[in-house]
């Protein structure tokens, strides 16, 4: 019986103490009318040897080619140590800290990565994470609007160059408490999200909160300082979405504009965290310090102990739903510590520089790549924005003819066609050349675009 | 001490990072950050140093009995972990084309299919991220469903009183009030006051079944009488789902809308808090509003359900769709149990429970429900040991860290005094069982003799009891630089 | 026992009321919910200016391992909230019927203090918990 460690003199001495005649005898409360019995529908077990035989082969089939995907995950070289480390048994079969002095391991990774995402982001607070950037979002709204008491409205401002699954998934979760979502249009030219923009949306009832993004979907650097200085003149909070990494290089929020923002959320997965599909990954929310208690989220404090040693332990949890019930901060308990640990790893191996390297080789290769694509005819920038790591393309043919052929002939991923998400950008394609690609596949890339435009 | 405190300017883990990189000069200098950040600056052996030895700092599954009430902490096979980073799952990008995803995208259909048949659902989505966006789910399908009918007037989600804190805090994200149904003396919702409760405002009830007192709800027939009487769904916690696989199916139950913890009945990692997988599960009439996306078969292979397939759906629960690193280890661990293995986990899981309950109640600790049979938990009421020798449910908790037993759930529920709520898992042998006993018994004579060396417990972890009072007062939640001035001598 | 002043009206959900004699009222919370809180951590006090209903919950007292909501005992407008328990909230555990009031109150309809408990009938209510 796998994991089952029963003998059957055993069964047959714990039946004894129970006093129950058989195991069958302890579900005798389940009205016998609702007892099911086996499944055929659920195939039968099979050995550990024949479970690796199935995966095996299931893997082998999904292995990619080259990846110049982006689009909000991204491919970054994981160090080996990172989940050896991350998967010991003590990390990854432990639960939530809940007996402190049990598990200072866990808290006090949880610590660091606290230290770290602030460093970052040059907020006061963070928290030890939620489920994914999108749902960081979500919940970062959810908190604007309870901390922006001054604002009557729950009228929310959302740039369409935000991702387009971050903004569904926020209308998924937000909308149910009445949040009012706004979306503001970007410039067709710059790829950036105006002021002038936001201001024709303010409307007369005042806005909770703006939202703005570094670097948009698009990749592009939006003028973070002015759009914080504006939202902030509205008497709304400025909300954050940033890639992590992106802040070994960019302005951190928390100096944006005269006050900064006051509230920066964003997916983690660039730090450790393997594609796999679309998850697990781990949202981070870091703000300022006037507002960590209307944080989400679980959050570790250092204190001491009975003996005066410093220690770790979790702290503010009178927000949360155990304690709070109804009238909790959100709904979350799990966070995604063991993502958390691998980001904290990660970002403890890179360091400052290593972080900064890494940010600069994804802009350098991601330029490098379009100057090369770029000098094909009919291929260019779309935007005229600076971008991060990410360009948008505009191609003489329908991008997704082109990313069926770089696939099939040059066995290459050649990025995210915008056409779904924006009808009018059915011209384009987003590509992201992280640290991780080679000369020889930009190279690559650039011949098979060049082979698949000529014969057209 | 901190991986910041062993930080020293300019050293590095060189071996990992690319080459030097040019100067990033396509990005405008009024974007750039004009401070670096203070992350730590160390060696590759100094971060697995660091790390490892605060790995032994924790107590876990692999090193520990850890009876967490409610939290279903048994064994997680090591196979799990290792197929699901193979990597054509693990490098796959999500975006990639389903041609690159067939392998994954067989698992995820495959899992839908088998928690269909051990719930008796109609249909089931992946997408949600944990048992709490599970429930945030469950919820907001329910009041899909009664807007979709032009129904507005229900404005109410019943949540009996010992129902886990994420119930009620669900349904307010949603929209809904909570109210409370309270719990007879034999641990069953009072039904009479359900009765009371409902009526055309009612959206619906949200039960966990066994419930948290660790009990099988033998009136649920009724109460899911009363409550479709009244127009409302049945929502169902799958927190306790590993008590009943394979016995009776929530479906059978007349539920309308399930989660399911992964990271609980189906054995995936609990990482020291996540991450987690919430699969929800509909009958028939709920399931237009599941979220996507969803796999679905289509001739020899598969393919992605969105927006555009389901217009009816709540929408998109996660950015990407669903943690599928761990929907991958729960499918292994679930094709390893197979059809026949299901029952068999509640089996030895109510066997574990029922035998530890007996043994403890043989030894003189009174339980909460003793007339009872005890479903895969049982909870114990430590109120006459507080009263007597001053020594609280909490204290016991502590003292048994130094036994080398992780605490069970503490006062939890909220309704039982000074409780206990145990939970030991089918993986555990009787040995450790008898063990767990040893020590309570241990503890409660040296609270007789010796209360405050209980008192003053744990004694051999890493550090003494922490003060959270402190914690919370003066509030220390990042390392900063003028920190590492003033603690110059570390920790 | 927990001490119960003569001088001051109470609540059920156990606050305490003290008559300023210049058409405003302070409010905190007893000597007996301080103790059964424990350790306080956090007071969000009421916006000054805000209207409040009677019974309607207008500040949240934290401990750790609890959040507990303060109830309004009279209609009326929040004139001041007690800045030093930003910095110090064990203040109500030390002090809770002095230093460690919570708002002052001007009620809209002062006879309504009269139909507050007064010590007695207040004792009587712990008795009755207990």
């Amino acid at each position: 019986m796998p994991f089952i460690p029963h003998t059957d003199d055993d069964i047959a001495a714990m039946l004894q103490t129970i006093g129950a005649p058989s195991i069958e005898a302890l579900f005798d409360e389940i009205p016998a009318a609702l007892r099911s019995g086996e499944r055929d529908e659920i195939p039968p077990a099979l050995s550990e040897q024949a479970i690796t035989r199935l995966m095996r082969l299931r893997a082998q089939g999904d292995e990619q080619p080259s990846c110049f995907i982006g689009a909000g995950a991204y491919d970054h070289y994981i160090p080996a140590a990172v989940w050896q480390i991350a998967t010991r048994g003590e990390y990854y079969s432990a639960y939530t800290p809940y007996q402190a002095e049990a598990s200072q391991g866990t808290l006090q990774v949880l610590y660091e990565f606290q230290s770290m995402m602030t460093a970052l982001t040059a907020l006061d607070a963070s928290n030890t994470s939620l489920y994914d950037g999108a749902t960081a979002l979500a919940e970062a709204l959810l908190m604007a609007v309870r901390a922006n008491r001054r604002c009557k409205s729950k009228r929310v401002l959302i740039p369409r160059a935000l991702h387009p699954f971050y903004r569904r998934t926020v209308r998924t979760i937000v909308e149910p408490q009445g949040l009012e979502l706004i979306e503001v249009d970007f410039d067709a030219a710059s790829g950036q999200t105006p002021v002038e923009r936001c201001a024709a949306l303010a409307g007369d009832q005042g806005l909770a909160a703006v939202v703005i993004n570094q670097p948009n979907f698009f990749g592009v650097l939006e003028a973070v300082d002015a759009l914080t200085d504006w939202a902030h003149e509205q008497g709304a909070l400025a909300v954050a979405v940033v890639n992590p990494l992106a802040l070994a290089l960019l302005t951190p929020p928390g100096e944006w504009g005269a006050a900064g923002a006051d509230i920066a959320c964003g997916e983690a997965q660039p730090f450790g965290m393997p594609l796999s599909s679309g998850g697990p990954y781990a949202g981070f929310l870091c703000s300022k310090q006037a507002l960590v208690r209307q944080m989400p989220g679980r959050i570790v404090g250092r204190t001491l102990d009975a003996d005066g040693k410093p220690g770790f332990t979790l702290t503010l949890q009178a927000r949360e739903q155990h304690i709070r019930r109804s009238k909790a901060t959100s709904n979350i308990c799990t966070n995604q510590g063991l993502m958390v640990t691998a980001a904290t790893i990660h970002l403890a191996l890179l360091g400052t520089e290593g972080l900064e390297q890494v940010a600069r080789t994804c802009h350098a290769n991601t330029a490098r790549l379009c100057d090369q694509l770029c000098a094909l005819p009919g291929v260019e920038r779309a935007f005229s924005g600076a971008v991060f790591h990410e360009q948008a393309l505009r191609l003489p043919q329908a991008p997704n003819t082109v990313l069926e052929r770089l696939a099939s002939e040059a066995d290459l991923l050649g990025g995210c066609a915008l056409g779904e998400h924006y009808p009018e950008l059915d011209d384009m394609l987003l590509v992201c050349a992280t640290e991780q690609r080679t000369e020889e596949e930009m190279q690559r890339y650039a011949t098979a675009l060049a082979t698949i435009l000529n014969a057209a | 001490m901190l991986i910041h405190d062993q930080s020293r300017p300019g050293r590095r883990a060189s071996a990992l990072a690319p080459s030097q990189a040019p100067e990033p000069t396509g990005i405008p200098a009024q974007l750039r950050r004009r401070e670096r950040p203070r992350l730590p600056e160390v060696s590759e052996l100094q971060v697995v140093r660091h790390y490892t030895r605060l790995s032994q700092q924790n107590f876990s599954i692999d090193t520990h009995f850890y009876p967490l009430g409610s939290c279903t902490m048994k064994y997680n096979p090591r196979v799990c972990n290792s197929l699901a980073a193979l990597p054509g799952f693990a490098e796959r990008h999500p975006l990639a084309p389903v041609e690159y995803g067939q392998g994954v995208m067989a698992c995820l259909h495959d899992l839908q299919e088998i928690l269909k048949a051990v719930t008796g659902m109609s249909a089931v989505s992946l997408a949600p991220a944990a048992g709490a966006q599970g429930e945030l789910t469950g919820v907001a399908m329910i009041r899909a469903y009664h807007l979709a009918r032009g129904d507005h007037a229900r404005t109410e989600m019943l949540i009996p009183d010992a129902a886990h804190g994420t119930n009620p805090a669900s349904a307010v994200m949603c929209g809904y009030q909570a109210r409370e149904i309270p719990t007879g003396p034999d641990g069953d919702v009072d039904v009479e006051a359900l009765r009371a409760a409902v009526g055309p405002q009612t959206a619906g009830i949200m039960l966990t079944n066994p419930s948290t007192v660790g009990v099988f709800d033998r009136n649920i027939e009724e109460i899911a009488g009363i409550v479709h009487d009244a127009g409302g769904l049945l929502y169902y916690d799958g927190a306790n789902l590993n008590a009943i696989l394979g016995k009776v199916r929530p479906g059978d139950m007349g539920f309308d809308v399930i989660h399911m913890n992964l990271h609980k009945t189906f054995s995936t990692p609990h990482g020291g808090g996540g991450p987690g997988a919430g699969p929800v599960g509909v009958s028939a009439r709920v399931a237009p509003y599941l979220p996507v996306p969803m796999v679905e078969r289509e001739g020899e292979g598969y393919r992605w359900l969105t927006e555009a397939d389901r217009p009816e759906t709540i929408g998109r629960m996660t950015t990407f769709g669903g943690n599928m690193g761990i929907l991958l280890r729960a499918y292994v661990y679930a094709r390893m149990l197979g059809r026949e293995g299901m029952a068999r986990a509640a089996d030895f899981a109510t066997l574990n429970a029922n035998y530890l309950m007996a043994r403890l109640q043989q030894a003189g600790f009174e339980l909460a429900y003793p007339q009872r049979r005890a479903s895969h938990e049982f909870i114990i009421t430590l109120k006459h040991e507080a009263k007597e020798y001053g020594v609280t449910a909490m204290d016991f908790a502590k003292r048994l860290l130094d036994h080398g037993f992780h605490a069970p759930t503490t006062y939890f529920p909220l309704l039982v005094p000074e409780c206990l709520l145990i939970e030991p898992t089918e993986t555990e042998t009787k040995e450790s069982l008898d063990g767990f006993v040893e020590a309570m018994i241990a503890i409660r004579r040296e609270a007789q003799e010796d209360p405050q060396r209980v008192k003053d417990a744990p004694h051999t972890m890493p550090r003494r009891r922490l003060d959270e009072v402190r914690a919370a007062r003066h509030l220390d939640l990042a390392w900063t630089p003028q920190q590492a001035d003033e603690d110059g001598d570390g920790q | 026992m927990s001490d119960i002043p003569a001088d001051l009206k109470y609540t059920k959900s156990h606050e305490w009321v003290r008559d300023n004699g210049d058409g405003s009222v302070t409010v905190g919370i007893t000597d007996h919910a301080q103790e059964a809180l424990g350790d306080i951590v956090f007071v969000e006090a009421p916006e000054v200016g805000r209207q409040v209903a009677a019974a309607e919950a207008c500040a949240v007292v934290e401990s750790v391992k609890a959040a507990s909501d303060i109830y309004a005992p009279l209609a009326g407008e929040v004139l001041e909230a007690n800045a030093a328990l930003g910095d110090a909230p064990e203040l109500i555990n030390s002090s809770a019927h002095a230093e460690g009031w919570i708002f002052r109150l001007a009620p809209s309809d002062a006879s309504a203090l009269d139909a507050l408990l007064d010590a007695a009938a207040y004792t009587k209510v712990l008795e009755q918990e207990d």
